[in-house]
């Protein structure tokens, strides 16, 4: 049954990428507007049908698909062709190794909701992203123009120096749950704790005792390690150079930054690139901080179990699949807003503020956090055991 | 995995060993020579964990990720030496800086 | 499959290897030569079981290193310059290159005579828990001199691109 197992994720895959992209830069718009008093785009229209502006996608597709795609005089052929595909691939590539839900047991099929179910499915994620970096840096290379070149500079020094920051933020979350498979980490997030069980242990209260059972709190990883949350935030929105974290482009002081020289759909690309990243970052937390496809205080397999006997074990599993991935798509709309929100109230940092952030701020504290995550570890260890 | 075995991976392993060595000595730009010492580097690994597979013991492994840590260090350093040769001397031709050889 | 594999990565990594060394145009080339033959050995080590190292490859190497490079010759500005430039002896470093050749080529042979099939690998060789377990109990002492190397070259990164010499 490996044939049905393998269509719905990928429908899914293609289905979330497709349909994001063009979307996203309807919620730029829209988003921008609507914080800054204005309307936003409503202009295009199909025989009046102006659909919110949601049209507006299409229309931009069209423009880009049909300007002139130039190539500047001395630039290098090849690496001009070919940076915006080394840019946009990463992006979808990473995408792989996310889950939007559990595995699911259905008329004898057996159907995980990931492409890939990698045992090392962090690192992947975030190998595959730092070759990303040679689409950006070999970009600005290639279009021999000296704006272009500053913006390849400024771009390799910024990526290089926050995937150390992005490395180290999470290792406290890896040393917690003791996997980098992304599809453990979703079930794993689904068990919950009692707050107050400490009390119980130190023999400060009964055993048993009410209150301490019903105040649980879901182990996501936000609530575990809520600092490194925002951290692994901020440097993935460094890597993906958008504006606070927008000085390789930085459109005020070197026109473009690294993609001065494209024009028509390979500056499309530049784009589209960026918002599927936006995207990523989004599914990426939601999987390892946000508890992925599970809801609160819900065991996934308890909740299958129960609706069994109502339902039927097919019809069963197949309702915990659609809300698994409406749970995901959810989180991860809410993580997009949130990223919009972040971009359009920002100015955009200077070149030595974003370095002293990645190197000065991040680090120091990603390295502490380590520390205090282990002894934390320890203290609990010794408290349970 | 079929007629493939430990014998080829070590082929491969020394013809890029070679041909990084021919790099170092054939090349008189500072940049890709230190290039070819990577390569080096990198066929040396590539040989011990076909050793590593080949016995089924992972301290091959083991081996070869310090041996990237070290590249990780001295490509650090070695272009932190460069980058000062460059801005003192205005080139990247290795017959250049001499200074040593007296 | 994992022979056609092993040809395909085993090919691109010793070509690109061959152009880090023969593109004398500019040294951009030759570090684009390098990236494609880092990646062709992550490849390589993915197909010997070694999953984790091949990560760390592309990781460490096609991810920092080669962009490392790749700034610096960026910053330096070195376009079109650093061709082959004045070779002195050409012909007694052929000769000594294709000797050196020979030799590691025999040495190979020689070393992997054997030819005896592979075992099969348990369950988790290779693997980032296999790795990670062996690195901080058996080789806990490694790891502790490589961080001491890192903070050293750290150092020596920052002192060395600071100042002017002389």
């Amino acid at each position: 049954m490996a044939t049905s197992t393998v269509w719905v994720s990928i429908f899914l895959f293609a289905l979330v990428l497709l349909a994001f992209a063009p979307i996203m830069t309807w919620v730029e718009r829209k988003q921008s507007a609507l914080m800054q008093d204005r309307i936003g785009a409503n202009r295009a229209s199909i025989l009046g049908f102006k659909a919110l502006g949601l049209i507006h996608p299409l229309a931009d597709v069209i423009k880009m698909i049909t300007k002139e795609d130039t190539i500047p005089t001395g630039a290098h052929r090849f690496l001009h062709f070919v940076s915006p595909f080394i840019a946009v691939a990463p992006a979808i590539i990473s995408f792989a190794v996310i889950p939007y839900g559990g595995t699911y047991e259905m008329w004898g099929a057996h159907v995980p909701l990931v492409v890939a179910d990698l045992d090392y499915g962090v690192l992947f994620v975030f190998a595959i992203g730092s070759i990303a970096t040679y689409g950006s840096m070999l970009a600005g290379w290639a279009g021999n123009n000296n704006f272009g070149m500053l913006g390849s500079i400024r771009v390799s020094a910024q990526m290089i120096s926050y995937e150390v920051a992005l490395g180290i933020t999470v290792v406290g979350l890896f040393m917690i749950f003791g996997t980098l498979r992304l599809t453990d980490l979703g079930v794993m997030q689904q068990e919950t704790f009692r707050l107050f069980g400490f009390l119980e242990h130190f023999g400060w209260v009964e055993a048993g005792t009410k209150w301490i059972e019903w105040i649980t709190i879901p182990m996501w990883g936000i609530v575990l390690q809520p600092l490194p949350f925002f951290m692994f935030l901020t440097a993935l929105m460094a890597e993906n150079k958008r504006a606070p974290f927008d000085t390789p482009e930085g459109e005020s002081e070197i026109v473009a930054g690294y993609f001065i020289e494209y024009s028509g759909m390979k500056f499309g690309l530049y784009m589209m690139g960026e918002w599927i990243e936006v995207v990523v970052i989004a599914a990426l937390l939601t999987a390892m901080f946000l508890g992925g496809w599970s809801l609160p205080w819900v065991n996934e397999a308890n909740m299958i179990a129960s609706w069994t006997p109502v339902l039927g074990e097919n019809m069963a599993n197949l309702a915990a699949m659609v809300l698994a991935v409406h749970v995901f798509l959810f989180k991860v709309i809410v993580l997009i807003w949130f990223q919009m929100l972040i971009r359009w109230s920002m100015p955009r940092f200077r070149y030595d503020q974003v370095m002293n952030l990645g190197w000065k701020i991040l680090l120091p504290l990603s390295l502490a956090n380590i520390v205090i995550t282990a002894l934390g570890i320890l203290i609990v260890q010794g408290v349970t055991s | 995995m079929g007629d493939i075995s430990g014998y080829h991976f070590q082929i491969v392993a020394a013809l890029i060993f070679s041909i990084g060595a021919l790099g170092v000595l054939l090349r008189r730009n500072m940049i890709v020579m230190f290039m070819s010492i990577e390569l080096m580097l990198n066929a040396a690994n590539l040989s011990l964990v076909a050793f590593s597979r080949e016995i089924g013991n992972d301290q091959g492994q083991i081996l070869a990720f310090m041996v990237m840590v070290v590249a990780a260090v001295e490509v650090a350093v070695g272009l932190a030496i460069i980058i000062s040769l460059v801005r003192n001397r205005d080139t990247v031709n290795i017959e250049d800086t001499s200074q040593l050889k007296w | 499959m994992r022979t056609a594999l092993f040809w395909i990565f085993s090919i691109a990594a010793v070509a690109s290897a061959l152009g880090v060394v023969g593109s004398l145009r500019s040294p951009i080339n030759s570090a684009l030569s390098l990236v494609v033959s880092m990646l062709a050995l992550a490849g390589l080590y993915v197909l010997l079981e070694a999953q984790f190292v091949g990560l760390i490859q592309v990781m460490v190497y096609a991810g920092a290193i080669v962009v490392l490079f790749l700034f610096v010759i960026m910053l330096l500005n070195l376009r079109g310059s650093g061709a082959a430039g004045a070779e002195s002896q050409p012909i007694a470093k052929a000769i000594g290159a294709l000797v050196a050749v020979a030799a590691t080529l025999w040495l190979a042979r020689t070393l992997a005579a054997g030819r005896a099939p592979w075992p099969d690998v348990e369950e988790g060789f290779g693997t980032t828990r296999a790795i990670g377990e062996a690195l901080y109990t058996d080789y806990v002492l490694s790891v502790q001199v490589a961080g001491v190397l890192l903070l050293a070259g750290i150092v020596a990164a920052v002192v060395l691109a600071k100042k002017k010499i002389d």
